[in-house]
């Protein structure tokens, strides 16, 4: 309970801006023709912001309901690595919990539980926490933006677009050890920025996860 | 309350899709032997993907996203704090975005 409580206030500092995006999404997605439940109903079970936007701009009549599906599909395999990792600190927990909890496994709540991890803390509940933050913040900022909607059509206006990229900065500075990850992590890097260019969607993501990780198991094993 | 069934299938579809992500990778991780290179590689997932998401944005994007980019690991480096780290980056941003 005591990690639960520690993920969640860790994660609501941070959510200011994802509560932005939420309302972002409500917005287009009123726009793409989702009604206001098909909108709320999307984001609580789906609860992915990358896989929502990316299928806005394929919700049309009649829906194209397979390629929806497998876009949705591909653009949550980065969860795949991200189960991974968590996975050695997972082991130990009934599985109903483990299971549980990675449902609300996203991007910002799962890097900070990594981050965690990494100082030695060894808490599985963290993330749980910090999803559930995520989780209410998602839904209602999906449901105001839909239904009052307008006001923030533009994140990248205020300079929102990049509050999650600073995160992800900070929390690199966090987790960063030393001389042994400039390789993995110039790796990632470069495939990651090849990837964005040559192909569509999120594969970039996967890709320099994969590259970097690779490179750095090669590494160490040599 | 419009709900379309055809929507509301395709919306649980795209739930199935996402959660199997999610629980997939705990899955096929614990049916792997932990051998040393096996954990060499989790441990080094967060690092690289944590990169791969920013690395286009700082370095592909522009002059403001960059320096914005180094201005953050600066205070973060500084303060440790995410919340400040966070400012920084949306505040650095705006303003260099209308300056370079």
């Amino acid at each position: 309970m005591q990690g639960v409580l520690e993920g969640a206030k860790r994660c609501l500092p941070i959510e200011i801006s994802g509560f932005a995006i939420g309302l972002v999404f409500g917005v287009l997605a009123g726009q793409a023709g989702l009604s206001v439940a098909e909108s709320f109903l999307m984001s609580a079970l789906v609860f992915s912001g990358a896989a929502q936007f990316v299928v806005l701009g394929l919700w049309a009549t009649p829906l194209p309901v397979a390629g929806i599906a497998l876009t949705t599909l591909v653009v949550g395999l980065r969860h795949l690595l991200m189960g991974a990792a968590l996975s050695p600190f997972f082991s130990k927990l009934p599985r109903l919990k483990a299971y549980g909890s990675v449902f609300f496994m996203a991007d910002e709540n799962w890097a900070l539980t990594m981050s965690e991890f990494s100082k030695g803390k060894r808490d599985a509940a963290f993330l749980l926490g910090g999803g559930l933050v995520m989780f209410a913040s998602w839904t209602t900022s999906t449901f105001i933006g839909r239904t009052v909607g307008g006001v923030l059509r533009e994140p990248a206006r205020w300079g929102l677009d990049f509050a999650f990229p600073a995160v992800f900065l900070a929390l690199l500075v966090g987790i960063w050890k030393g001389k042994s990850d400039l390789l993995p992590w110039a790796v990632a890097a470069l495939v990651a920025v090849a990837a964005h260019h040559l192909l569509p969607g999120q594969w970039y993501i996967l890709l320099g996860g994969l590259a970097g990780s690779l490179t750095g198991a090669v590494r160490s094993g040599a | 309350m419009a709900l379309d069934p055809q929507a509301l299938f395709t919306i649980l579809l795209m739930a199935l899709a996402t959660y199997a992500t999610r629980a997939g990778g705990l899955w096929l991780a614990s049916r792997l032997a932990l051998s040393g290179r096996v954990e060499a590689w989790l441990d080094h997932i967060p690092g690289a993907m944590l990169v791969s998401i920013v690395a286009p944005v700082v370095l592909a994007s522009g002059p403001a996203e960059a320096l914005a980019a180094v201005a953050v690991v600066l205070v973060a480096w500084r303060t440790g704090s995410f919340p400040v780290a966070m400012v920084t980056g949306v505040c650095a941003v705006l303003v260099l975005r209308a300056v370079v």
